[in-house]
């Protein structure tokens, strides 16, 4: 088992600055721009934004699982040491132990011809040196901690066998077998049903809180964000354009995408209230950056933009205690949010 | 949604709705009960939605009611015709009145054909209108889904996701046909395009004033839409109400259980609710549980009740608020999974879903 020493203060994880481009054909993407932030012992930050907006790219450069065509700078700290310049073999080393990761769609992400204890078991072999027995001991374990019933009977059983949040908890076990101390978690319950979803989202609250794992969680549901999240960072088009605690972020948002977002999901308390007979249209699309901003990326888009958003990007300014927005017009613009919903 | 009008004629009637799919004997054999007695009536001009799980059977129903699959048992009536066993010849004519929206505007557009020509397709096929009329009347609908002139040339590939399911709604209503089967059209676009397909569907509605099922499993998107809805369980209802009824008064406990699992995009109310988490899986509808179907998962299932009779769904106070449980009473009242006594009941690690009671 791994030991955790973190030191009181110190971050599990800290990215900074963090940058990647990729060079196709058509010249530069600029898929990530200088995304940073730090993620406590015991931590849920969530990653929010609409697809495109990269999310998924922050959390594979930080497990340096970037294509060959991609560039990466910036700094990844795990525990205070740097993991962004190491290579393939050492990165092998830290992944699935110190740092894992789970996907939207478990079926890709397990093998077909191996069961699923053969599967968590390999991580054991792997990383933690056990035998077969030992390995197949933990898998039960493991299964059974991710609430997998009959779990001394399931483990040998196919991925096709089990239902997709079956598969899912399978995944999850994978991820925690070796107890790391950050576990990426990439819409993780975007292809389930809410019965589902619900259940793994107690599965993932229970893990933190046995075992302290931080967690990063890319979701484009608010509602998770609400339910799991203790901070939360909005992305839009590579750039953070707002983030915060959960309960400062939705109370109080400042960056008109955060508010553009937040008025796009149907609100059941507000519906049955009739305080919301229309949906916040974010109009146009998240664009791709081929060369840096010069202006704010959210202009074209935003009902706020004037000529003071065409000068430069904005940099992430504190709004509030904890709460920092990169906008030239922050501030939650009750009236502007109104006139949206009633139009 | 504005609310419906009045009408002695409903548009859609279902009675008894049955489809039965048969399993090959080389993948196990036996009968797959997708669809196990529906009864569903649509009025003019109102919106009804139809949620449950996946494998519920709530897409088998779309698909019966536009005769993409023939029922197993059962009658479909459209504005008072059976349709369920009619021949693909005597269906064409009433192919005008009804129209499907897919999920999946990717593969549900022939990637051959500008767009203009695939919203004018319906109209060649049923030989409404030709030449310049023709032109007229697919330009004004492209243009009323919001795709202005200088689009109507373009091929599918060049086009977003959500203007694709624009596309999927100009071509299912160009014939202004009286019922749109909705079958989860926005779960596969991002979510601020869902909200401006929504904002559409909902303007469409008002203007055109189509009856509407709408399908899907998310309940926010129901509950913002919908007149009415109608909750789906391994093939059955389990319960119908309106929606002011339904999302407030839930009698089912599985709805109530279905309710609580939402997360509302609000921290602090988010945190202070009570939810009931239901264990295991839906089960398999081959072999669907005995008695009530959703016994199994239910966190106040009484047995032996619950496991010996099955339960019928019941107007219990004549108001259309229809429940299908044993425990919901005469008057309406009905125990609430989601009281803090059960609701803070968690399932038991390794439990064996089956027989999970709280």
């Amino acid at each position: 088992m791994t030991q955790t020493m973190t030191q009181p203060g110190q971050p599990r994880l800290e990215v900074q600055d963090l940058r990647v481009r990729f060079d196709t054909d058509e010249g530069s993407v600029l898929a990530v721009n200088g995304v940073s932030f730090t993620l406590g012992a015991g931590e849920v930050l969530a990653l929010v934004g609409e697809s495109g907006c990269g999310k998924s790219m922050t959390a594979m450069a930080t497990l340096g699982l970037l294509p060959p065509t991609a560039t990466r700078t910036g700094s990844i700290r795990l525990e205070g040491e740097e993991i962004g310049g190491l290579g393939q073999r050492e990165l092998r080393r830290i992944r699935g132990r110190e740092i894992s990761m789970i996907f939207q769609e478990p079926m890709t992400s397990l093998n077909p011809v191996f069961t699923v204890g053969h599967q968590i078991g390999e991580v054991l072999r792997r990383h933690e040196g056990m035998t077969r027995k030992q390995a197949r001991a933990r898998a039960v374990e493991l299964l059974d901690l991710v609430r997998i019933p009959a779990a001394a009977t399931r483990i040998d059983e196919y991925p096709h066998q089990m239902s997709g949040g079956m598969r899912q908890r399978v995944m999850i076990a994978m991820a925690v077998a070796c107890n790391p101390k950050v576990l990426l978690a990439d819409e993780p319950t975007t292809a389930l049903d809410v019965t589902i979803q619900a259940q793994i989202l107690d599965i993932m609250r229970d893990l933190r809180q046995e075992l302290g794992t931080s967690v990063v969680m890319i979701t484009h549901d608010l509602g998770v964000v609400a339910d799991i999240a203790d901070r939360v960072v909005v992305m839009y088009a590579g750039h953070v354009a707002e983030t915060g605690t959960v309960d400062a972020v939705f109370a109080n948002p400042q960056h008109p995408y955060t508010l553009g977002l937040l008025g796009s999901v149907p609100r059941p308390d507000l519906v049955l209230a009739d305080a919301q007979d229309r949906l916040t249209e974010i109009p146009g699309v998240v664009p791709t950056l081929r060369q840096p901003p010069t202006a704010c990326v959210f202009a074209p888009r935003c009902p706020r933009a004037d000529q003071t958003c065409l000068a430069r990007m904005p940099e992430l300014t504190e709004t509030a205690p904890g709460q920092r927005a990169a906008c030239v017009h922050p501030g939650p613009a009750e009236a502007e949010q109104k006139e949206a919903m009633r139009v | 949604m504005s609310s419906p009008q009045s009408s002695s004629e409903p548009v859609l009637e279902v009675r008894g709705l049955r489809k039965y799919f048969e399993v090959p004997r080389s993948r196990g054999g036996g009968r797959v009960h997708a669809v196990d007695g529906v009864d569903l009536t649509i009025g003019t001009g109102e919106v009804v939605g139809l949620v449950g799980e996946s494998g519920s059977g709530k897409s088998t129903v779309g698909k019966c009611i536009v005769r993409l699959l023939e029922p197993s048992d059962g009658e479909i009536r459209l504005h008072g015709q059976d349709v369920s066993h009619l021949p693909e010849r005597r269906l064409r004519p009433l192919r005008r009145q009804v129209h499907m929206v897919f999920q999946d505007p990717y593969s549900s557009l022939n990637p051959r054909m500008q767009i203009r020509d695939v919203v004018a397709e319906p109209i060649r096929m049923h030989g409404i209108a030709r030449g310049r009329t023709a032109r007229q009347l697919v330009e004004e609908m492209l243009e009323r889904v919001g795709l202005p002139g200088e689009m109507h040339s373009r091929y599918p590939h060049e086009l977003s996701g959500g203007q694709r399911q624009r596309v999927g709604l100009a071509r299912s209503l160009v014939l202004r046909p009286s019922l749109l089967i909705a079958d989860e059209p926005v779960s596969a676009l991002d979510v601020s395009v869902q909200a401006s397909i929504i904002n559409l569907l909902l303007d469409l509605q008002r203007d055109l004033g189509f009856s509407c099922l709408f399908i899907a499993h998310d309940l926010a998107t129901v509950e913002f839409l919908c007149n009415r809805v109608a909750v789906m369980y391994l093939g059955r209802l389990v319960e119908q109400a309106t929606r002011e009824e339904l999302f407030k008064h839930p009698r089912h406990p599985y709805t109530q259980s279905l309710l609580s699992a939402v997360p509302l995009p609000d921290p602090t109310l988010q945190r202070q609710r009570h939810r009931v988490v239901l264990a295991g899986d839906i089960p398999s509808p081959v072999n669907p549980p005995p008695g009530c179907r959703f016994h199994t998962r239910c966190p106040v299932a009484e047995l032996p009740l619950c496991q010996d009779s099955d339960p019928q769904l019941v107007d219990h106070r004549r108001d259309g608020h229809l429940s299908a449980c044993h425990l919901v009473r005469g008057d309406g009242g009905a125990p609430d999974v989601t009281a803090p006594r059960l609701a803070t009941t968690k399932i038991e690690r390794g439990a064996d879903p089956v027989h999970h009671k709280a």
